[in-house]
């Protein structure tokens, strides 16, 4: 992965940095130019909860090289708190116990290696909570 | 406005094509194509192709393609939407005839997808999701439809078996078509044993990695009887949309919202409704997609796509057969050119030409072509001028 495309993305990645709109308070992850509910261009910079939902879920059997030393691994849509969704794995947790509706709480991981002599990238997970 | 008519469809083998190039895959289909319009000229061209630069290396088909097929100095224009660049040069086609500016249109699908491999077509179909808040967290293609299955079985009650029963289907149907890649049967027990890929769908849920192309020639509709003797085929409507293109930016994952209002947009147009059409042929990409696009296309009830597999609603001889061509799954998908083999088969549907697998009197056809996760959709309505 070129270096600029990484970092480019870290405040994101690193600190779950979103865009909250001016007019509608729409939060949009990550942050855009326009917003897509009222179109409006000014945006706070705000940092999205941790807490959040499992909404749905797969276990990855079959995964790209870069991830396949972990395989098999599962990934689903979590739902944060305030309603925006990413796509994330959820770890440390039995891959059978991982159900939608489950409680999680985002951490900080590292997701991939790029190659023997790439940068190692970062980023956001989720784990379960009891 | 210009009405517009299919005059002459073709396509090439498909499969693992060890020998055979991109350039000859496509001048293949083409020329299968000009030889059943009985054109003797083309005015201008578009090439649905997904990622001819990741697959083989070679952008500029435009330059490459109508040069090859002997063409050269035409307009033409390849056209990129992911798994529905065939659709949508279609519909490209459909728009450049019915605006008067060209006559005769070529419009080709191809993708050549064995020159690389497994995880490098892993890698180049990924890019129709959206690399950096997606893909970048380990999620594939599968993956991302696995968890579309998993909310349809939670909130539907939708079934392992039902799922499976598209596979099966759709391969009856395949087996039914010499052009098939896997023209054979399988059962839902093969389907259950497989290998599984991401939970819930296994292997045979999978559609394959395929060589192929695909061509049709298009004309104002005056102009048909000129050239073809066989019956014209007229477009009656085109529609297409987009959605976002992370799965996790949308409210409900299991609606595909680009082809609700596509479809829309062609039955307005063509001024019917999903109940007057006879046969369909949709993006079966995985099982779980037919099902999610059957209700998008009001074929069947919300929740009601799993049921009508099982059933035999969807089947040859059901109320409204789809996928008779063996769908993506049997048939095979080289992500280009599929968009553009769903228009040759309605059009030989219409035309009673499609043998063994023929639905009987079908006079109206629709096809559904779609990129991602849905992310972009074009539907067209085909029927007997």
């Amino acid at each position: 992965m070129f270096p600029a495309r990484y970092w480019r993305e870290i405040p994101q990645r690193y600190r779950l940095e979103a865009g909250k709109c001016k007019v509608c308070g729409k939060t949009c992850f990550p942050p855009r130019s326009k917003c897509p509910k009222c179109g409006n261009t000014t945006f706070d910079v705000i940092r999205l909860p941790e807490d959040g939902v499992v909404r749905t879920f797969t276990v990855i059997r079959v995964a790209p090289s870069q991830f396949s030393e972990q395989a098999p691994y599962a990934i689903g849509i979590v739902e944060l708190d305030g309603g925006v969704k990413i796509t994330t794995q959820i770890v440390d947790c039995p891959l059978e116990k991982i159900h939608i509706g489950q409680k999680v709480k985002v951490e900080f991981r590292r997701i991939q290696a790029d190659g023997s002599a790439g940068i190692l990238c970062y980023g956001y997970k989720c784990v379960p909570v009891s | 406005m210009r009405e517009v008519a299919v005059i002459g469809v073709g396509m090439s083998q498909w499969g693992e094509l060890w020998k055979k190039s991109l350039r000859e895959i496509f001048v293949d289909a083409a020329l299968a194509a000009i030889g059943d319009a009985g054109v003797d000229r083309v005015d201008s061209m578009y090439v649905g192709c997904m990622s001819s630069g990741l697959f083989v290396g070679q952008e500029h088909l435009a330059s490459l393609l109508s040069d090859y097929l002997g063409v050269a100095g035409i307009p033409a224009a390849r056209v990129e939407s992911a798994c529905a660049s065939g659709g949508v040069a279609f519909r490209s086609g459909y728009i450049e005839v019915a605006s008067g500016i060209s006559d005769i249109v070529l419009v080709g699908g191809v993708e050549k997808m064995t020159d690389v491999s497994g995880d490098g077509a892993t890698y180049a179909l990924a890019t129709a999701a959206d690399q950096e808040y997606e893909g970048y967290h380990g999620v594939t293609f599968p993956g991302l439809y696995a968890m579309m299955a998993n909310d349809h079985m939670r909130r539907f009650g939708t079934t392992r078996e039902q799922i499976a029963h598209v596979a099966v289907k759709n391969h009856k149907h395949g087996a039914m078509n010499p052009r098939a890649q896997y023209p054979y049967e399988i059962t839902v027990e093969m389907v259950l044993k497989s290998v599984l890929v991401a939970d819930p769908l296994r292997i045979l849920d999978c559609s394959p990695i395929t060589d192929g192309a695909a061509a049709a020639i298009l004309c104002p509709l005056d102009m048909a009887e000129k050239f073809t003797k066989k019956l014209v085929v007229r477009v009656a409507g085109s529609g297409s949309s987009t959605d976002t293109i992370a799965l996790h930016d949308r409210e409900d994952f299991t609606e595909f919202a680009a082809t609700k209002r596509a479809s829309e947009r062609a039955y307005k147009m063509a001024g019917v409704g999903p109940s007057d059409i006879s046969v369909a042929e949709v993006h079966d990409c995985f099982t779980i997609a037919e099902i999610c696009v059957i209700e998008a296309l009001g074929f069947v009830k919300r929740g009601e796509g799993g049921k009508a597999a099982e059933s035999g609603l969807t089947a040859l001889g059901g109320r409204i057969p789809v996928n008779t061509s063996g769908g993506l799954k049997s048939k095979g998908h080289p992500v280009g050119a599929t968009g553009v083999a769903q228009i040759v088969e309605i059009t030989e549907q219409l035309r009673g030409e499609s043998g063994k697998r023929q639905v009987k009197g079908a006079k109206r056809g629709l096809t559904q072509n779609m990129g991602g996760t849905g992310g972009s959709t074009v539907v067209h309505i085909l029927e007997v001028a």
